[in-house]
């Protein structure tokens, strides 16, 4: 597969549910770049500007869909999209229906008018 | 006038108040969220106290902009974006005048809308930057109006951050991060910064 234009990146307060959303997303999407982060610097529940960052970058795509579990892994989220390049969507879906829904379609080859349009109806907060 | 010895002073006065209050801060988070303002905020704070001890700045513009990341990168909760996207609006509205000290707080209040988009009312921070917002521009900036606006909180219901996933059950507690906005015009207060 050449290089994927889209992205998927996790943001929760929690590394096992980050980290677990991401191996189910794999399952149905093992060609996307999908990263994460999950909790503070030290690993204790919240969120990180450094790993969020991070994860960003470290994202092989160039645009990225970008969901988050609750308040400040929005916050920081927003933080992270002003000072970086890449182009972000910051998605208010339920975070498990709602990256399963763009990971599944970015690895069918859907075009982003396509993945917004499935993911706008899972708006949840 | 903010100069960069009173807002020193000022952001020291208030971590200082935070390491005191660390525990009651998380306590009240307890009731009504997740149990960790107190320490999200005494952990950035003291990084934040740490920067500025350390640096030499040449203006409050700078000052209010590091304050800004190192609490945006080291909070670890809501409070760390809010309270980082207020000390950053703050920095820019420094650069175009420290006389004015209202107009900086009002730069500040605004940063927290953007980045929080709740309103006065909905039982967060937002209500008491707004109260001590109104009390600079009246002159009546005491530690009982900030007082009030703290305990006004109390009778609201939750309808921004976590407590508002609480809703009814939400009033009758505190809003922490009021609490903790509350120890920042405190600070204030004490630094004489406002004449
Ligand atoms: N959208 C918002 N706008 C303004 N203030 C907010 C908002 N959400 C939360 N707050 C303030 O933040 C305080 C809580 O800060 P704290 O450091 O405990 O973050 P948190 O709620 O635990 O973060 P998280 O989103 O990670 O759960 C609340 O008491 C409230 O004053
Ligand atoms: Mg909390």
């Amino acid at each position: 597969m050449t290089q994927a234009h889209f992205g998927v990146v996790i943001v929760s307060h929690v590394p096992e549910l980050a980290k677990g959303l991401v191996a189910l997303l794999k399952e149905s999407a093992k060609d996307v770049p999908i990263t994460y982060s999950g909790g503070t610097d030290d690993g204790d529940i919240g969120s990180s500007f450094t790993n969020i960052s991070q994860a960003i970058e470290e994202n092989t795509a160039d645009e990225i869909f970008a969901f988050y579990d609750l308040g400040s892994a929005k916050m920081t989220l927003e933080m992270v999209m002003e000072m970086t390049d890449k182009q972000i969507h910051l998605m208010d879906t339920a975070l498990v229906e709602g990256a399963f829904t763009a990971a599944a379609l970015l690895q069918g080859g859907a075009p982003l008018e396509r993945i917004m349009q499935q993911l706008k109806p899972l708006t949840v907060k | 006038m903010l100069t960069v010895e009173n807002t020193t002073t000022w952001l020291v006065t208030f971590t200082d108040k935070i390491t005191q209050q660390t525990a009651y801060l998380s306590e009240l988070d307890q009731a009504i969220g997740d149990g960790d303002h107190g320490s999200n905020m005494a952990r950035g704070t003291t990084a934040m106290k740490a920067k500025l001890e350390n640096t030499a700045f040449t203006s409050v513009s700078e000052l209010f902009k590091v304050a800004a990341m190192t609490l945006i990168s080291t909070v670890g909760g809501a409070s760390g974006p809010l309270y980082g996207s207020a000390f950053l609006a703050m920095s820019k509205q420094a650069e175009a005048s420290t006389e004015d000290v209202p107009a900086i707080i009002k730069a500040g209040l605004e940063g927290i809308q953007k980045r929080g988009k709740a309103e006065r009312g909905e039982k967060t921070m937002v209500d008491v930057w707004a109260a001590a917002l109104d009390a600079l521009d009246t002159n009546t900036l005491t530690h009982h109006t900030i007082e009030e606006a703290v305990h006004e909180t109390k009778h609201i219901q939750a309808t921004k951050g976590r407590a508002a996933y609480l809703a009814d059950r939400s009033v009758g507690h505190l809003d922490p991060g009021a609490v903790s906005t509350g120890y920042l015009f405190e600070a204030m207060l004490e630094g004489d910064i406002i004449q």
